[in-house]
């Protein structure tokens, strides 16, 4: 038997060219998360910055619902070789692009090593045209959710103040710990009912994470509040109209955290 | 090209010492040569004591099984495995005996696991095995077998002279989907091996599979502190 010289293989990640990555996720749905994800894309836009947000959340999508898009061209299509990708890339009210995913689509609840090299291979293609990324996932911690997180450098978490939402952003945020090995994840605390509450739900869940979960030694785990919304009826309002936030209510408190988030976020 | 200027004195000693028969085809030929080559990356990827893969060769394996988990989503399982009180062995009947104690071993550890695992010497009386395609179920009881099958043994280090050993054995599974680090997947996997010694020795001790679960424990502790903070707050409100 004579083994011939292989080829030296491509080890461990390409060095990271172009875009900030950043995943937007939640345990429980209906926290905000898409909400949350369209106006910070436009609150980092408004700095100058080239945007892109994927919807990653390919079985049941939404960002269209949010932005008020009526997409002919989604990643479904890209997927399925019906379209370029970027003919897919498509402009948002906001000053940001948005690579849309279908909604309903049973094909992609289940993470299939097909949709995981395509969704790869779209992320580095489209990385080297932007500044940012950011990925808005689906809720939970399907495969799907996880491996779309996995592909992101940065995690955001949005959790609102009710105990199922915190129970399962506590699940989430365990799970990034200790199965993506994530040593920084970053939380923001939507619907918050006061001035403050961001801070002392970061810190218990600070604190519970690591009486449970434990930290690999010499690699403290650390989960930082990068920002709090509070509570603002201006929120419902834009979400009934299918408006962006920032746009239609730029003064408004909820406006204002969205912003700061992202100012913190370019650092 | 003209081959006859190469230098393959050393490499043709090499080989002969390790007991390799030469490669076939006329000396200095393009399949002669490319023997030669094939059989020094055996060489240089073996370990020559137990004929196991040695910790070069290993490291590439697990770089390796870490993409194609990656890719696959497929689950995988790193085992190390430590020979117990090994210094002893060496002190009391010398180190050929300790010799015959690893040679031992490794045969055991080959006969139990599948021809698709990485069997490797990674150090003195430490071995790794790398199992592609290994449920999370079966985990503990590959493991489990392999410390019996080691325990059951008795290695003959002298005439009639036998002695009994043990071994602990420590496990982790890779994370699916995700590119983790060779690096710490080979902690993971020696942090359950410490776990076995310190609890004791001959044991298995592999690493909780990720459990996102939430116990009604660490419900009670995130609640409690929310309700302290509620309470304090609105005292504090209370007062101003």
């Amino acid at each position: 038997m004579s083994t011939t010289a292989a080829a030296p293989q491509q080890q461990g990640r390409p060095p990271r060219a172009g875009a900030r990555t950043l995943a937007v996720t939640s345990g429980k749905g209906g926290v905000g998360k898409t909400f949350v994800t369209a106006n910070l894309a436009a609150a980092l836009a408004a700095h100058g910055n080239k945007v892109l947000v994927l919807d990653a959340d390919l079985g049941l999508a939404n960002l269209d619902v949010v932005l008020n898009l009526h997409p002919k061209l989604t990643l479904h299509e890209v997927f399925t070789g019906k379209c370029t990708l970027e003919q897919a890339i498509l402009p948002a009210p906001g000053g940001f692009s948005v690579l849309l995913a279908g909604s309903g689509m049973v094909e992609y609840s289940r993470l299939t090593p097909d949709i995981r090299d395509k969704l790869l291979q779209i992320l580095e293609e489209v990385k080297p045209h932007f500044d940012w990324v950011l990925l808005d996932t689906g809720a939970g911690i399907s495969d799907v959710v996880l491996f779309a997180i996995s592909l992101a450098a940065d995690v955001l978490v949005v959790a609102t103040p009710e105990p199922t939402s915190l129970t399962d952003a506590y699940a989430t945020i365990k799970v990034l710990c200790t199965q993506q090995e994530r040593r920084h994840v970053g939380l923001l605390v939507n619907q918050a009912n006061r001035v403050g509450e961001g801070r002392l739900i970061c810190s218990q869940l600070q604190q519970v994470l690591q009486r449970f979960v434990g930290a690999i030694p010499g690699q403290a785990f650390k989960l930082e509040l990068l920002g709090e919304v509070k509570s603002d009826p201006v929120v419902r309002q834009a979400v009934l109209k299918r408006q962006l936030m920032l746009e239609h209510f730029p003064g408004s408190d909820a406006a204002q955290a969205i912003k700061a988030l992202a100012n913190k976020l370019i650092g | 090209m003209d081959a006859s200027c190469l230098q393959f004195d050393s490499a043709l000693q090499l080989l002969q010492q390790a007991g390799v028969v030469l490669p076939d085809g006329e000396p200095y030929g393009a399949v002669w040569i490319q023997g030669v080559i094939d059989a020094l990356c055996d060489l240089s990827s073996k370990d020559p004591l137990t004929g196991l893969v040695n910790r070069r060769s290993f490291e590439m394996g697990l770089s390796r099984e870490v993409d194609r988990v990656a890719r696959s989503g497929e689950s995988a399982l790193l085992l190390v495995l430590d020979i117990d009180y090994f210094k002893a062995v060496n002190d009391n009947y010398g180190h050929g005996a300790g010799d015959l104690v690893i040679q031992a071993v490794a045969r055991v550890i080959n006969h139990v696991v599948r021809p698709m695992d990485t069997v490797a010497r990674v150090g003195g009386e430490e071995f790794a095995i790398i199992l592609p395609n290994c449920a999370g179920g079966f985990g503990a009881t590959v493991a489990e077998r392999l410390r019996e099958r080691v325990s059951g043994q008795r290695v003959e280090i002298a005439a009639g002279k036998f002695l009994n050993i043990t071994v602990s054995i420590g496990g982790a599974f890779a994370p699916q989907w995700v590119r983790s680090s060779p690096l710490i997947w080979m902690e993971r996997a020696d942090r359950q091996l410490y776990r076995a010694k310190a609890e004791g020795r001959n044991r298995t001790c592999l690493e909780h599979l990720v459990d996102s679960t939430v116990t009604a424990e660490e419900k009670g502790m995130l609640f409690a502190i929310a309700q302290d903070g509620a309470i304090a707050e609105s005292q504090q409100q209370g007062t101003e």
